[in-house]
């Protein structure tokens, strides 16, 4: 099994990313996913810098590094960061949304279809293989039949499966939109924001009146409020034919995350339960915990 | 600017005839589509019979499979596209491309127009159907700006349609799991947003509440009206304050844009509301029809007249209508 770390999902500023990214440098690491995939006005790095750090961390690293793409992608500016990202011809892509399949098929790019692509069924991953795509991260609602099952009939369609890269730790990214709720909740226009995702290294907490969080506001994204983790449910991804875990980058705490990660696949016993979510997995509500959920 | 009007039902599809749709959305009674509610969306007979209708007035029929398919349950998705073209159908609006691929190679007739659901917000996703599906038409999620409809309008590879009245998502459509993730109902699979059976009204001292799978989406004081709970529009607390932090009950009504989406060259408008009865289908099709026309009769001379405003208002969620992301200061 191998542990990959996604992209951060936050606004942290040029030093904080710099500071984490040597950090995570030294991580028993697979793969590092860079890049930007929530808001274009966030600019710590630009495309050049990431390209830059992308060559740096696989001297530093020995990851595999793959530069992802934006999940939105509206404006005419966002279409050609876009287009010169999956142009790069040097470090591969993650795409998150059918704009960057089109440019990576183009130019036969071999990518990453990321979770922000719906694909959800073996005759869906069967296009998108046709258009290069050899790695699957499945949409996070996804439970582990339902992924088993779309490769099932990937295969009956007598196409080989990707990689499977399932999201395994962190805020779950659950949904994106025109309005800025970070800009919306400090009163400000989302064109006059003036970056205020940076106040908030691990976004804003949504709770419902009775005090339950509910949800994590980061800019356009909305997350999950509790953590998804499915260290405890390690042996059944490895069932299901997971390749590569993902780890989502937290502000506090990654070196910790993926070292329980780390000892699990090199042979430690997974914990029976860990904090946080894991209902998708099994098939139910994703705020759950599959003990809650009446599973264990 | 063609009307595309939705019918959840026979007598909501005869409603929007009589008024005077162009086109009439619906979709078959199971999860092949997103308005997938108890109670809604025509059975064999009904569609038949409405079918029939719609050709005798010479009007068109898109029926919409453009949930993304369960792989266990994929032969129910090609069956509703093998079912559409049977019926000979003028569009079907897909999203998923595995449902778009088989659609396109089993049936090279079948009119094919990308869905909403199928989150293409740009001129290069638009092309990827485009080149690969054949798409003649594509949906745009309610996320962009006007003068963002109007880029991807002048560099799509086809005819656009956008939402021009209805509930308002404020997420882009195909691209919003807050449903499964309180409910684990997923719109994009199940075809259900905050689905009823998760819904429970209290009633107690402190008022009425409502509740989505146990969660307190909103509670209301005495006398405030109180909307259905779609999470999204509930009140919550952030930064220690109670407001609708993610969007007010609010519809999106573009009558005033009518001009602008004329000029950009959107090639037809479409009212949201499967779910909805046959009377606001009615209603709503008569002030989109009357407005057309008369945008139509005389460009120059378009003002949005305030009996139509008002009969919109009163079909809105909240009473209150926005433009939405069209236009910026509300994103």
């Amino acid at each position: 099994m191998q542990l990959s770390l996604g992209p951060v999902l936050f606004y942290w500023d040029r030093n904080t990313l710099m500071d984490f990214y040597a950090q995570m440098a030294t991580q028993p690491l697979d793969v590092i996913y860079l890049g930007e995939t929530v808001c274009s006005k966030r600019r710590a790095l630009s495309l050049d810098d990431w390209l830059g750090l992308a060559r740096e961390m696989r001297e530093a690293s020995g990851a595999e590094i793959v530069l992802s793409g934006l999940a939105l992608v509206e404006a005419a500016s966002e279409l050609s960061s876009l287009k010169r990202l999956c142009e790069n011809g040097e470090i591969r892509v993650e795409a998150n949304d059918m704009a960057a399949v089109h440019f990576l098929a183009e130019r036969d790019r071999p990518f990453v279809a990321g979770p922000a692509l719906n694909l959800y069924n073996g005759h869906a991953l069967a296009e998108l293989a046709t258009c290069g795509m050899d790695r699957w991260v499945p949409p996070v609602e996804c439970s582990g039949a339902l992924i088993r099952s779309a490769l099932n009939q990937l295969e009956e369609l007598g196409l080989q499966r990707p990689q499977l890269e399932v999201f395994a730790y962190g805020h779950l990214p659950l949904a994106y939109s025109a309005r800025c709720f970070t800009a919306r909740a400090e009163n400000r226009p989302k064109d006059d924001c003036e970056f205020c995702c940076l106040n908030y290294p691990e976004g804003i907490a949504l709770h419902s009146q009775e005090g339950e969080a509910l949800f994590t506001l980061n800019g356009i994204q909305t997350l999950s409020a509790s953590v998804s983790n499915l260290l405890a449910d390690y042996d059944q991804l490895a069932a299901s034919g997971a390749d590569i875990l993902r780890l989502s980058p937290r502000a506090q705490g990654m070196d910790e995350v993926i070292a329980a990660f780390d000892a699990v696949r090199k042979g430690g016993l997974p914990p029976l339960a860990v904090d946080g979510c894991n209902g998708y997995w099994h098939g139910r509500p994703g705020m759950l915990r599959a003990e809650e959920a009446g599973l264990c | 600017m063609q009307l595309v009007c939705p019918a959840g039902s026979l007598p909501a599809l005869k409603a929007a005839l009589r008024q005077g749709a162009d086109a009439i959305y619906v979709g078959f009674r199971d999860d092949t589509n997103a308005r997938h509610f108890a109670g809604l969306n025509l059975d064999e007979k009904q569609l038949q019979n409405g079918i029939e209708l719609i050709r005798q007035q010479g009007r068109q029929l898109y029926v919409a499979v453009n949930t993304s398919a369960q792989p266990d349950g994929w032969a129910r998705w090609q069956r509703a596209v093998d079912h559409a073209a049977e019926i000979g159908v003028d569009a079907l609006i897909a999203a998923d491309p595995g449902v778009l691929a088989y659609a396109s190679r089993r049936h090279p007739n079948l009119n094919l127009h990308l869905s909403v659901q199928g989150s293409a917000t740009n001129a290069a996703a638009l092309s990827f159907y485009q080149q690969r599906y054949g798409i003649r038409r594509a949906v745009l999620p309610r996320v962009l700006s006007l003068a963002q409809v109007k880029q991807v309008a002048a560099k799509s590879p086809v005819p656009i349609e956008v939402f021009a009245f209805g509930s308002l998502c404020i997420m882009a459509e195909g691209r919003c799991h807050l449903s499964s993730y309180l409910t684990g109902e997923s719109p994009n699979l199940c075809g259900v947003c905050s689905p009823a059976k998760a819904v429970r009204w209290e009633q107690d001292a402190a008022g009425l509440s409502s509740r989505l799978n146990g969660v307190l989406i909103d509670r209301y004081s005495e006398g405030e009206a109180a909307g259905y709970p779609t999470l999204c529009k509930g009140r919550f607390m952030v930064n220690g304050q109670r407001f609708h932090a993610l969007e007010e009950p609010t519809s999106l009504n573009t009558l005033d844009l009518i001009p602008e989406l004329a000029a950009i060259g959107v090639s037809a408008v479409k009212i949201e509301g499967r779910q909805r009865s046959p009377a606001y289908v009615e209603q709503v099709t008569r002030v989109w029809r009357e407005a057309l026309d008369a945008y139509r009769r005389a460009p120059a001379g378009f003002a949005v007249q305030n009996h139509w405003r008002q009969a919109l208002a009163g079909l809105s969620e909240g009473s209150q209508t926005t433009l939405g992301a069209y236009h910026r200061s509300w994103q």
